[in-house]
């Protein structure tokens, strides 16, 4: 099993006192699976993805990423996990907007150690980012930014990969494009998928569908 | 990884040239100037510490005659032969050299390259033509002289042995002077017996001039540490500018798996490259800068305090080093906020960058109660301080309360302003301006620091220069002064004069300790232009009366306040008590001095006879009489000067003086300039946003440029209305507390409102030019930029 996460509680403090946003979610995902999350805003989709993705802590519960516990990691040891073995897409795609593109693409598996010239070939290929690579993102469009970061994602070849609205801030067209993409990649390389959505019909299209209501699965 | 992340952290200097360029000139204007004055400082100390090692200067007590003419070379002999351990010493000067004659085998080793401990060839110093010892500088200036190039020799200053130079200076037979060596036996004759014309000079304790210019370089050190503050803005600026803009990037290179610490240390290790990037070009600038400074320095020391500086900059690893340090070191503080805050940045903190307006908020509390503290820290320093410690430790509190209080205080001006606007324009210009103050502030306060130091440096030499011209007037009040060579020619001045002047001022003095200071005592001769001419700071009822009369001395401020003697208490001269009648202000003299009657005088010291001489006498006959004197008595012309000159020479030292200063104080206002110019330009790559609403609401481009103008010369204006109270206080500190510890007097204060007005007006110049192309480019944004703040398309 990549991702099995038990009884995860989360409680942020807030000028009004605190509020739990997650409690006690379990789910689990396994290689090659692919799992969708979807519920309202404020529902917790997005913490719980950042907790999974090492980007948080949770009060209580564990997090185990490939036989990680990363409760038990420290700051450097989540920042190893996350090089190597999780990829994150973020809906406000989140480039480094003074490389260009085809550093971008390269700049994960660089940091894991994990450079393959020829994969990122053909991951730019594949997102049709060919003629792109030399461009800096503010040069791109939206769409073409959301494909440099997924394939900046799956360039060192992670074994989970968590996507918060990866097609959020795209028009129906350019989201289905996308989206068809990075499940082709992603059943390429075996990696599990979990994929935060407000999106029915993006849902629809995995595996697995887990729904989320005032921090609890529903 | 470190090398992806460093490409990733130095990609964004690539893509923001502008900013590398601001943080690079800022720390290298800073390092220039602060490392500029170092290297003054250092060449000046070297040549102090050449020369006290060369000459012995006040390592050793000396004999010398009373009169202090020559004295025979026998009683040289007699001393030794009673026991004296005494070395002779002749000196004169050549082609403007000191030439120094020591005895190679007497001399205190360690005295010059002379000792025989050295291994110098003795025979050869000792026969022929003779070998003289000097710097490189010094044999150029002697190309007939057999000179041997000597680095640790101080400057303009030649070695030799004694007898080269009796046969140089014609003193066949004489001495100058006598070091008395340290170990001398017990059980010796008295001198008082051997040689009654000698007195024993007491050695000072380390170099004299070293400790006499102490405050002259600190004066400079002080300069060069506020020009290195107003650079180190530029950098806090440039800096914190990055850091904001990079926050994005930050959290996503963690995100993507980069540990905290490691993105902590390279993106230290990324500024102190730049650091020592910009710190190799400061210390190659501050030596441009103290190449220029050190002939007006090395002009003012010698003019000021005789002491013979180098004036060619040597590269010293010591100053090239603490350049360098002073740049990382002033890197690390610019810097540490910023990566503070970073690592202690949540690493889900908001994506988009934290407008700065919201981080000064947070701040300005801080910055508030920082303000009132060190602001109330220097009103209690005005009443107490003393000292130069306490003085500079006033200025310091003063000049950093008032940067910090600067922005709060325009932040409430421009609040009032935007409450008090009447149109629409006016509303959303003082809005609008107020939203980027937090942007400009640190500029604003390099300006105020520059501009307020303008103030206070140029109101202290101003008013200096008006006080010194006065006292010119004062004490240099006879039309003419002539040195006589010998007593014959003195009498014979006098029996010429006699009915051609209306006086003959006798000029005679003697040095000696009053009080255990070192002072110059004069014997005066009873006549009005004293009484019309010298103005007292404190005096008792005819104090010129009672002076003549033998019962009482004048004495200077600066013995007054070194030795704590006030009018009415008593000193001792030769065993005789005197009360003080009155203190008299005596700028630019370094020492102490009193003035007695002519009558005690000769009494007191018997044998000092008058070789100088002041004579009234109508201005329009000085040239005729000094022609018909040569004529009658011998007496050249060379030997005379007069008034108009002496005044002019002394004038010029002054001038000197402060040129020095001037060049610091444009130097930092230039680099203010600059400040404001970076920030402009840095904040005009983030304006589009901001302006781009008023633009789509009807505004031109044209007009938001020329609002973009009008608000860099309108901010210039409210912060050159906080700079000048402040650099009036500046004035004050300077003149009141550390001239005073620096100097030993105390100058009035004048003020000068033009000047005040000139630098007001060069101030907003400076700001209207920073803010052209900024605002230039602002009005030619094309619409299409603007248009894109309105884009949502992904």
């Amino acid at each position: 099993m990549l991702l099995d996460v038990q009884n995860i509680h989360k409680t942020y403090q807030t000028a009004d006192g605190p509020f739990e946003v997650l409690r006690g979610i379990d789910l689990t995902l396994d290689a090659g699976e692919t799992l969708a999350l979807t519920g309202e805003s404020g529902s917790g989709k997005s913490t719980l993805l950042h907790l999974i993705g090492g980007l948080d802590t949770p009060n209580t519960g564990r997090i185990m990423v490939d036989d990680h516990d990363i409760a038990a990691l420290d700051d450097a040891g989540r920042a190893a996990l996350r090089r190597g073995t999780l990829g994150v897409v973020f809906q406000q795609f989140n480039l480094i907007p003074s490389l260009k593109v085809a550093d971008n693409i390269a700049f994960q598996a660089r940091l894991a150690g994990q450079h393959d010239p020829a994969w990122d070939a053909t991951l730019a290929d594949r997102m049709g980012l060919t003629e792109q690579l030399n461009k800096y993102p503010e040069q791109l469009s939206g769409g073409q930014q959301q494909r440099v970061a997924i394939a900046r994602t799956l360039a060192p070849k992670p074994r989970v990969v968590l996507a918060d609205e990866p097609t959020g801030n795209l028009d129906e067209g350019t989201a289905a494009a996308v989206m068809d993409l990075m499940l082709e990649l992603v059943a390429e390389t075996g990696a599990g998928l979990l994929l935060v959505t407000h999106s029915d019909s993006l849902a629809g299209r995995m595996s697995r569908r887990l729904h989320l209501r005032a921090g609890q699965i529903a | 990884m470190t090398w992806a992340t460093l490409q990733a952290l130095l990609s964004h200097w690539w893509r923001n040239p502008l900013q590398l360029f601001t943080l690079l000139a800022g720390l290298a204007l800073a390092t220039a100037l602060w490392s500029g004055v170092q290297a003054v400082n250092a060449e000046a100390r070297a040549s102090y510490d050449a020369a006290a090692a060369t000459l012995g200067e006040g390592q050793y007590d000396r004999l010398v005659r009373r009169d202090g003419q020559p004295m025979a070379q026998a009683i040289y002999v007699d001393l030794r032969r009673a026991g004296w351990l005494v070395s002779p010493i002749v000196q004169g000067r050549l082609d403007g050299v000191r030439i120094i004659g020591v005895d190679p085998l007497t001399a205190p080793s360690g005295i010059g390259p002379v000792a025989p401990a050295e291994g110098t060839d003795i025979a050869a110093f000792l026969t022929g033509d003779g070998q003289f010892f000097g710097t490189a500088e010094t044999a150029a200036a002697l190309p007939d002289l057999n000179v041997i190039i000597t680095p640790e020799t101080a400057p303009n200053t030649a070695l030799t042995d004694i007898g080269v130079a009796q046969r140089v200076f014609a003193k066949s037979g004489q001495i100058d002077s006598l070091i008395v060596l340290p170990g001398q036996p017990k059980g010796r004759a008295d001198l008082a017996t051997l040689a009654p014309d000698l007195i024993l000079q007491p050695a000072q304790g380390g170099s004299d001039i070293g400790r006499l210019t102490d405050s002259f370089h600190l004066n400079l050190t002080a300069f060069g540490l506020l020009s290195f503050a107003v650079g180190i803005f530029i950098v806090n600026g440039a800096i914190g500018l990055a850091f904001e803009q990079r926050r994005p990037v930050v959290r996503t290179l963690r995100a993507l798996g980069l540990p905290l610490r490691q993105l902590v240390i390279l993106m230290g290790a990324e500024l102190m490259l730049f650091a020592l990037i910009a710190g190799l070009i400061g210390v190659a600038l501050g030596y441009v800068i103290a190449a220029v400074l050190l002939p007006d320095v090395a002009a003012t020391l010698r003019g000021l305090y005789g002491a013979d500086v180098s004036g060619t900059l040597q590269l010293r690893p010591v100053w090239w080093l603490s350049g360098l340090a002073i740049a990382l070191g002033g890197t690390a503080i610019a810097a540490g906020g910023a990566l503070y805050q970073m690592a202690k940045m949540p690493l889900l903190a908001a994506a988009q960058p934290r407008a700065l307006a919201m981080a000064a908020g947070r701040r300005a509390r801080v910055q508030g109660i920082a303000a009132a503290v060190l602001l109330g820290l220097s009103a209690i320093m005005m009443v107490t301080a003393n000292g130069l410690i306490g003085g500079f430790t006033l200025l310091a509190s003063l000049l950093i309360g008032a940067a910090l209080a600067l922005p709060l205080i325009l932040d409430r001006i421009l609040a009032g302003s935007s409450k008090a606007a009447k149109s629409v324009t006016a509303q959303w210009f003082w809005a609008d301006t107020r939203q980027q103050l937090p942007g400009l502030s640190l500029a604003l306060m390099a300006l105020l620091l520059a501009m307020s130091a303008n103030v206070g440096v140029s109101t202290m030499v101003s008013s200096f220069r008006l006080t010194f011209t006065d006292f010119l007037d004062q004490r240099l009040a006879s039309e003419l002064y002539i040195r006589t060579e010998n007593e014959a020619q003195s009498a014979a001045l006098i029996a010429f004069a006699k009915d051609r002047t209306d006086i003959v001022l006798p000029i005679q003095n003697v040095d000696t300790q009053v009080a255990g200071q070192p002072t110059e005592v004069f014997g005066a001769r009873d006549h009005a232009t004293y009484r019309d001419n010298w103005v007292f700071l404190e005096q008792s009822v005819d104090p010129w009366d009672t002076t003549f009369g033998g019962e009482t001395v004048l004495i200077n401020e600066q013995l007054s306040r070194r030795a704590g003697l006030n009018v009415g208490d008593e000193v001792t001269l030769q065993g005789t008590p005197f009360a003080i009648a009155g203190v008299y202000g005596d700028y630019g003299n370094p020492i102490g001095q009193a003035v007695i009657g002519e009558g005690v005088f000769a009494t007191l010291y018997p044998d000092i006879t008058p070789r100088n001489f002041g004579l009234r006498m109508d201005p329009a006959s000085v040239p005729d009489f000094v022609a018909d004197l040569e004529a009658a008595t011998g007496i050249p012309a060379t030997q005379s000067v007069n008034q108009a000159s002496i005044k002019a020479i002394s004038l010029g030292i002054f001038e000197r003086t402060f040129t020095v200063t001037t060049a610091l104080n444009v130097l930092t206002l230039a680099v203010a300039g600059f400040a404001i110019l970076m920030s402009l330009l840095t904040l005009a790559t983030m304006r589009v946003p901001q302006l781009a609403p008023a633009w789509a609401m009807g505004m031109t481009r044209a007009q938001i440029g020329r609002l973009e103008l009008l608000r860099a010369v309108m901010l210039a204006l409210l912060t050159a209305v906080v700079a000048l109270p402040l650099g009036l206080a500046l004035a004050w500190a300077l003149l009141a507390v550390v001239n005073v510890a620096a100097f030993g007097w105390e100058l009035p204060m004048y003020f000068f409102p033009m000047d005040y007005a000139r630098l007001g007006l060069f101030a907003l110049l400076a700001a209207a030019l920073a803010a052209l192309w900024p605002a230039r480019r602002l009005a030619r944004t094309p619409p299409a930029d603007l248009l894109k703040v309105f884009s949502n398309e992904r």
